[in-house]
């Protein structure tokens, strides 16, 4: 089912100063899955994050976004690209002096000529979507708490229903029930848009409960992929520690005891 | 606007008596949405019992094609007609039941009044904000006076790095502009005092113009606006950022009290930079003006010296000298201030670093009014 490659990384290499980041990395991300990738602080998940979208050039290697070179791509090859995948920054990275409407209607004004009342529809649907109250609406973000901030972001990522969002940790800094409310909704947005999620997590139960697949970042390249069970098996001392731990211990305890009701 | 290999959206409608069967074909995605909107404003249901949207045929559907369809439903319900889908497959069900879950009014700002009403209520708004910042500025000045006197007494809490970092930014890294001003300004003075003196024959008083002006008033005006402009600015944004970022409140937190870690170096640092910029300005604005008055006038440098000591006496000189600090206080100040005040958002940065460069320069000319009248009274 997750033959289709829809972005590709080959041999990368990052580099700042004379710190290097990422070595000979290869990574695949196929159509419809939900990726994760873990890894130590320090380890350049986020790096990975931002080079893919372009914010940060690689020294060599190459990356392939929906059939087509990084390295080759006009500027409105780039511009397409952007059309096609939404991104949620750690904090939301909402725009301060727009409101949460305004934000999420940056984007479609940017690429598309809508009516302005169907715009505002749009704006309340993808509000709604994400579980925030209408009220969120007219409000600026520094009037937002830290998790509806997120879930503001998350709306603008949607806003174009993209194929592909990439989340920068969706749900650190949220509790824990709002933690799972937002692995429901990615996994439910998975579901009825058919999105693929690309997303740099510590959250072991949200690995548990809607990742398809994670990526192990360490030693400048991801040395494992594959899914939950995959990972339980192996026996690399950094991984072990990372699944097997007692966190990792009580994500899986909660899987597999089935919720009551 | 429509991507590659992709057909646009649109209806096709199978009609009975009582039955519209509406078949969208294409893809109905946000990039036609365009398109499917107007497809759909143009079905005419008037007299139909139920209408019927067939979706087999539909390519791609997303949130933004699932909304239209839903509020055409929604629509043609409040018509009178029945209105049901067939054909969807799975996805596409869960998605049409997402939107309608999330078909909610909207939110809005509550519309603007009679525009008279909101000019005054604007009127208002303002005068109230200036009432409050005039209060709000006052009780800073006296918070900043009060943590000056408690360091006077203990001096060991001043932060000397700090103060010394930015008086070399505030104080000697403002010397070259301040320089080229205030030589240009007194050559511009000289030149046209004299063009205007030449028409009673009183050239030589040029001296007395340009070195009395300077001296006076001149020369630390434009140093204080320059400083407004220069470090003023510099202070609101500096302080203002981290405000956003939460370094005020980490600060707070940890027991450090902004106002002696962050306001009061860069008070202290322009009260002593700015006579120093203030005679460095005098200075270089006599020379402005000895220049010209060499050029123009043919008198020989020596003769010029020797009139500026004929022109001016101690008053003149320190003038110029006691409003210095005090300029550099309101500056200092105000620039603080308005950096405190700033929150949330970048765009109130920008606002509040606006404010603090418009504050200080008229705060300065309203001050130095003073200092006129007050020097006059006291006949100095």
């Amino acid at each position: 089912m997750h033959d289709d490659v829809i972005i590709s990384v080959r041999d990368l290499k990052t580099q700042f100063a004379d710190q290097v980041v990422h070595e000979h990395l290869d990574l695949d991300i196929h159509a419809g899955e939900v990726l994760a990738i873990v890894g130590g602080s320090g380890t350049g998940k986020s790096v990975l994050l931002r080079t893919i979208l372009g914010l940060n050039p690689p020294v060599a290697g190459s990356i392939e976004i929906f059939g087509k070179l990084r390295s080759q791509m006009t500027p409105e090859d780039a511009h397409a690209v952007e059309r096609r995948w939404g991104v949620l920054f750690q904090d939301g990275a909402l725009f301060s002096s727009l409101t949460v409407t305004q934000n999420i209607q940056v984007p479609l004004k940017e690429h598309l000529k809508l009516p302005v009342q169907l715009m505002n529809e749009i704006a309340a649907l993808k509000i709604a979507l994400v579980g925030l109250p209408a009220e969120a609406g007219p409000k600026y973000p520094s009037e937002l708490s830290g998790g509806m901030r997120k879930r503001a972001g998350l709306a603008r990522a949607l806003a174009l229903d993209p194929e592909i969002v990439f989340l920068d940790e969706p749900t650190a800094g949220l509790d824990p029930i709002g933690a799972s409310a937002f692995d429901e909704l990615i996994k439910n947005l998975q579901a009825t848009l058919g999105l693929t999620v690309f997303m740099v997590t510590h959250d072991l139960d949200s690995l548990y409960a809607i990742c398809d697949r994670i990526a192990v970042l360490a030693d400048k390249r991801v040395i494992v992929t594959g899914p939950i069970s995959e990972m339980l098996k192996q026996e690399q001392p950094w991984i072990k520690e990372y699944f097997h731990g007692p966190r990792g211990r009580a994500a899986m305890a909660a899987k597999s005891t089935p919720p009551r009701s | 606007m429509t991507r590659e290999g992709e057909a646009d959206a649109w209806l096709e409608a199978v009609q009975d008596a009582t039955t519209l069967v509406l078949k969208a074909k294409g893809d109905w995605i946000v990039a036609h949405a365009d398109s499917a909107d107007k497809a759909l404003q143009q079905v005419d249901v008037r007299g139909r019992r139920s209408v019927i949207f067939d979706l087999a045929g539909i390519g791609k559907l997303d949130t933004t094609g699932a909304w239209l369809l839903h509020r055409a439903q929604r629509l043609f319900q409040g018509q009178g007609a029945s209105a049901t889908y067939i054909g969807a497959n799975a996805a596409q069900a869960t998605l049409l039941d997402a939107v309608t879950k999330g078909d909610r009014p909207t939110a809005h700002h509550p519309p603007p009044g009679h525009p008279i009403m909101v000019i005054v209520e604007r009127m208002g708004r303002t005068l109230e904000d200036i009432g409050m910042t005039l209060r709000d500025a006052t009780a800073f000045f006296g918070l900043v006076l009060e943590t000056l006197g408690k360091t006077i007494l203990n001096p060991r809490r001043l932060r000397l790095t700090s103060t010394v970092y930015h008086m070399e930014q505030a104080g000697l890294d403002a010397v070259p502009i301040v320089s080229l001003i205030s030589f240009l300004i007194g050559a511009v003075l000289a030149f046209q005092g004299a063009q205007q003196l030449r028409k009673f024959g009183g050239e030589v008083f040029t001296v007395n113009l340009v070195a009395i002006s300077f001296l006076r008033e001149v020369g630390i005006l434009l140093t204080a606006i320059m400083v407004a402009g220069r470090s003023g600015s510099a202070f609101a944004a500096q302080i203002g950022s981290m405000k956003v970022r939460e370094e005020i409140d980490a600060m707070r937190t940890l027991g450090l009290d902004p106002a002696e870690v962050l306001v009061l170096p860069r008070v202290i640092a322009l009260i002593v930079m700015m006579p120093l910029l203030g005679f460095i300005a005098a200075f270089m604005g006599l020379s402005g003006g000895g220049l010209v008055v060499l050029l123009n006038l043919g008198m020989s440098p020596e003769m010029y010296i020797q009139r500026l000591y004929d022109a001016l006496d101690f008053w003149d000189v320190f003038t110029g000298v006691i409003k210095a600090p005090v300029f550099g206080l309101l500056i200092a100040v105000i620039g603080c201030f308005e950096g405190m005040k700033v929150e949330g958002s970048a765009e109130s940065v920008g606002q509040r670093t606006t404010a603090s460069v418009v504050e200080g320069i008229f705060t300065v000319i309203v001050v130095d009014a003073f200092f006129s009248i007050l020097f006059i009274q006291l006949g100095v």
